[in-house]
C-alpha cells in the first residue's frame, strides 16, 4: 500500500531498457472473474485500483470478460463499466461457459496480443492464479503474485507491485523490467470496493474465441458448491472461530463448535491442537495449514506463535481470548479478552445469539419503512 | 534395536531398492515426477541490506510443506497402481538434503538441477529450467504425471506449476484436493479441483501437471529401510547441459523479467488491541459483542446475510 512504500527506502531499480516493440503497449486491464453466474468481488476491487493506475498513466481502464454465451455474462460489461471501466473486452463462447485453464488461457492470450495492454491485473484467487501463471508463461512476460499494493512509478511509467513474502515476515516491491504487459495477481479484500455508478457509460469490444470444444482436452464433469460439500472450507470462510491447546482437552473443543454454530462460522485450530489429535488436520490455520482471510476471526486458547499468525493476520477483525494478558496473539488482535476461554466461549455464544435475535427482530420491522422511505 | 533386527532392516532395504530399480523397458509402470523446493523453515530470515536478497545462512531448511502433499499423493499412486517416482528440484548444492528426505519417504530417484547460472531466477526462469529438465527426463522414461505443491511457503507465487504445464504442453490441474480416478492405460484422470465457491470435478488426460492442495492427504513417516536407502542412494546432479537447457538467456537473473526493487518489514497491524473487561464472563462477553458491532456495524449486516444464506441453502438441500 502507498503508505508502506512511502515509509521505506527509495526504490532502486536494476537498470534494463524496455525494448522498442513493447512501447506500443498501453492501457490498464482488469480480468473480471466469475464462476457459476457470480462475479468475484475482487474484480470490482481491482477496477477501483485500476482506475487510479489508469488515471495516473492517463490511459483507459478496461475490464476483460470471458464466458459463456448467456446474457448474464454480457451483463457483466455493464457492471464493470459501473465500477469504473472505460471499455470492456468481451469474449463469449460455449467453450468458455465454465472456467477451464486451456480455453481461458487461449482467449486471454489472444486478447492481450491483439489489443496490447501495459498492465494486466487479476484476483489472487484459485481461478486468477491458475490463469495468470499460464498466460504469463505463454506470453513470456513477468508476473507478480498475491500483491497487496500497486503504484505507478511516474519516472518511467512502470508498475510497482508490493507483496508479502516469506510467509508474511517481509514485504517486497517487484518491478517488471523488460517485458509487457506487466502482470500481477492481487489479494481479495485488500483494495477498497469502489462506488458503483450505474450512470457511467463505456464501449464494449467483442472478440471471438478461435477454439472449438473438440480441441479442449479437460472436461468439467460436475461442480459441487461449497455449502453442499461436507468438508470444512476454512480458506474461503468469512467467519472463523479457532481453538488451541489453551482449551486444555479435546472435549472442550465442543465449546468452539457451539459458538461457531451460532455465527455460521467455520472452526479452525492451531497446529498444537491438530498435532495433539483434537481436531481434523483440515482445520489447521497457519504456516503448514490454511491461510485464511475472513471478515471475523476469533482465537480461543491460542498463544499466537508466528506460524499461526501468518495464516490469520489477514483477517479484517480479530478477537482473541487468552488467560495470559501477554500472549503474542494479542499483538495482532483488535480485541483482547483476557480470561478463561471455557467460560467465555459459552458466554459469547449466548451474547451473540441474543444480539442476532434482536437484530433480526429489528430488521423484520424495518423493511416496510425502508421500502416506502421515498413516499414518506 | 538388536543386531538381528538391524540386519533384517538392511536386507529389506536392499531388496526394496532392487525391486524399485528403474528398468523402463522391462517394467511397465507409470513414471511420476514430483517437483519440490527447499525452503527456510521459519520466519527468522534476514535480508541483505545492499542487494535486497534473502540471506539463507543459519536458517534451518526443510522441504516446502505444500510439496509434501504432492509427494504423498505420488506415493499413494505408487502404492495403488505402481509407479516410478522421480523427485527433482532446482536449487543450490545443499538442496540435496531435501531430495534425500523425499527418497526416505519412498521416492525412487532424485535429481538436483544445479548450476551457478540458475541463480536469481524468478518464476518464469524457474519454470524454463524445470521444464527443460523434465523434457530430458521424459526422453529417458516417458512421464505420465508431474506433481507439485500449490505454492511454496517462501515465495507464495503458485506460478511455477502452471509455467511448467504451459511450457511442456501438458494438461494443467491446479489446487487439486483429490484424485478420484486414474487410469494410466486409458490415459485418463478424474480430479476434484478447488474453485471459488465450490469444487470442480474435472476429467482430463495424461500427461498432466497437478498442483496439490494442502490437507489433501497426510504425509507418511519414513521407515527405517527408507532412511537407509535414502542415505546410500545417489542424488544425481544435473548442470545446465545435463538438464538440456538450450537458451542460456532464459535462465537465472537474465531470464527473469521481474526483479525485487525493495524489501521492507511489514507494517504491524495498525490498531492496538482494545482490552474488553467485565465483572463476570457473561458481562465481558456482552461488552465485547456490543463494542464489536458498534465499531464494525457492517460486520453485523454481513453476519446476518451470511446466516440467511446458510438457512436458504439448508432449506434447499
Amino acid at each position: 500500500m502507498s503508505d508502506a512504500l512511502d515509509s521505506a527506502k527509495p526504490i532502486k531499480k536494476p537498470k534494463r531498457v524496455l525494448p522498442e516493440h513493447f512501447k506500443s503497449y498501453t492501457g490498464v486491464w482488469v480480468f473480471i472473474e466469475h464462476e457459476r453466474g457470480h462475479a468475484h468481488p475482487v474484480s470490482w476491487e481491482l477496477l477501483g485500483k485500476g482506475r487510479q493506475l489508469a488515471d495516473s498513466l492517463g490511459v483507459t481502464l478496461a475490464g476483460v470478460i470471458l464466458g459463456g454465451t448467456d446474457d448474464g455474462v454480457r451483463a457483466l460489461t455493464d457492471e464493470a463499466i459501473a465500477y469504473g471501466a472505460d471499455r470492456c473486452y468481451l469474449m463469449q463462447s460455449e467453450v468458455l461457459a465454465d472456467y477451464r485453464n486451456q480455453p481461458y488461457t487461449a482467449g486471454m492470450t489472444t486478447l492481450v496480443n491483439t489489443y496490447q495492454p501495459e498492465v494486466l491485473l487479476l484476483g489472487a484467487t484459485t481461478q486468477g492464479r491458475d490463469l495468470a501463471g499460464s498466460v504469463a508463461t505463454t506470453l513470456l512476460t513477468g508476473l507478480t503474485a498475491d500483491c497487496t499494493g500497486l503504484e505507478i512509478d511516474m519516472s518511467d511509467r512502470s508498475l510497482l507491485s508490493s507483496r508479502p513474502t516469506f510467509g508474511g515476515s517481509l514485504m517486497c516491491t517487484i518491478v517488471n523490467l523488460a517485458t509487457r504487459p506487466q502482470m500481477a495477481t492481487v489479494r481479495p479484500r485488500v483494495m477498497p470496493m469502489p462506488e458503483r455508478d450505474a450512470t457511467r457509460s463505456g464501449e464494449v469490444v467483442t472478440h471471438a474465441l478461435d477454439l472449438t470444444e473438440d480441441s479442449v482436452v479437460t472436461k468439467l464433469v460436475d461442480f459441487i458448491p461449497d455449502a453442499r460439500a461436507d468438508k470444512p472450507q476454512l480458506a474461503f470462510a468469512d467467519f472463523i472461530v479457532s481453538g488451541g491447546r489453551g482449551l486444555g482437552k479435546p472435549e472442550n473443543f465442543d465449546k468452539v463448535f457451539d459458538l461457531a454454530k451460532v455465527l455460521g462460522a467455520e472452526v479452525g485450530a492451531s497446529r498444537p491442537a491438530v498435532h495433539a489429535g483434537w481436531v481434523d488436520p483440515e482445520r489447521q490455520v497457519g504456516q503448514s495449514g490454511k491461510t485464511v482471510r475472513p471478515k471475523f476471526y476469533l482465537a480461543a486458547g491460542i498463544s499466537g506463535a508466528v506460524q499461526h499468525r501468518v495464516g490469520m493476520e489477514g483477517a479484517d477483525v480479530i478477537a482473541a481470548i487468552n488467560l495470559d494478558a501477554k500472549a503474542p496473539i494479542f499483538d495482532v488482535a483488535n480485541y483482547a479478552l483476557v480470561g478463561n476461554a471455557l467460560e467465555l466461549l459459552p458466554a459469547l455464544r449466548d451474547a451473540f445469539e441474543r444480539r442476532l435475535a434482536a437484530a433480526r427482530a429489528r430488521r423484520a420491522a424495518a423493511p416496510a419503512t425502508a421500502d416506502t422511505g421515498e413516499h414518506a | 534395536m538388536g543386531l538381528a533386527r538391524l540386519l533384517i532392516c538392511i536386507s529389506t532395504a536392499v531388496r526394496k531398492q532392487f525391486n524399485n530399480s528403474p528398468f523402463p523397458n522391462i517394467v511397465h509402470a507409470m513414471h511420476i515426477a514430483v517437483c519440490i523446493k527447499q525452503v527456510p523453515d521459519s520466519a527468522q530470515i534476514r535480508v541483505h541490506p545492499v542487494t535486497n536478497t534473502i540471506m539463507r545462512q543459519g536458517v534451518p531448511a526443510i522441504v516446502n510443506p505444500f510439496d509434501l502433499f504432492a509427494l504423498e499423493e505420488a506415493l499413494r499412486t505408487k502404492d495403488q497402481s505402481g509407479a516410478h517416482i522421480t523427485v527433482l528440484t532446482m536449487g543450490p548444492p545443499q538442496a540435496e538434503d531435501a531430495l534425500r528426505k523425499c527418497l526416505s519417504y519412498g521416492a525412487d530417484r532424485a535429481i538436483l538441477i544445479t548450476d551457478k547460472v540458475f541463480s536469481g531466477a524468478d518464476t518464469l526462469a524457474t519454470s524454463y529450467v524445470l521444464a527443460s529438465a523434465l523434457r530430458t527426463l521424459d526422453a529417458q522414461q516417458p512421464l505420465d504425471l508431474i506433481f507439485t505443491g500449490k505454492q511454496t511457503i517462501d515465495g507464495d507465487t503458485a506460478q511455477v506449476g502452471p509455467g511448467i504445464a504451459i511450457r511442456l504442453g501438458y494438461q494443467l490441474l491446479t489446487y487439486v484436493s483429490a484424485i478420484r480416478d486414474l487410469d494410466a492405460d486409458a490415459r485418463q484422470i478424474f480430479v476434484e479441483r478447488r474453485a471459488e465457491g465450490g469444487v470442480q470435478v474435472l476429467q482430463s488426460t495424461l500427461p498432466a501437471v497437478i498442483t496439490m492442495l494442502e490437507g489433501a492427504n497426510e504425509m507418511r513417516f519414513a521407515d527405517m529401510p527408507g532412511m537407509f536407502r535414502a542415505a546410500r542412494q545417489e542424488v544425481e546432479r544435473w548442470d545446465r547441459e545435463a538438464a538440456g537447457i538450450e537458451d542460456i538467456k532464459q535462465v537465472g537473473l537474465k531470464g527473469s523479467p521481474t526483479a525485487v526493487a525493495q524489501v521492507f518489514g511489514p507494517k504491524p497491524r495498525a490498531v492496538k488491541a482494545v482490552r474488553i473487561e467485565g465483572e463476570t464472563p457473561a458481562a465481558q462477553a456482552e461488552a465485547f459483542v456490543e463494542r464489536l458491532f458498534a465499531d464494525f456495524p457492517q460486520l453485523e449486516d454481513a453476519l446476518l446475510e451470511h446466516l440467511d444464506q446458510l438457512a436458504d441453502l439448508g432449506a434447499k438441500s
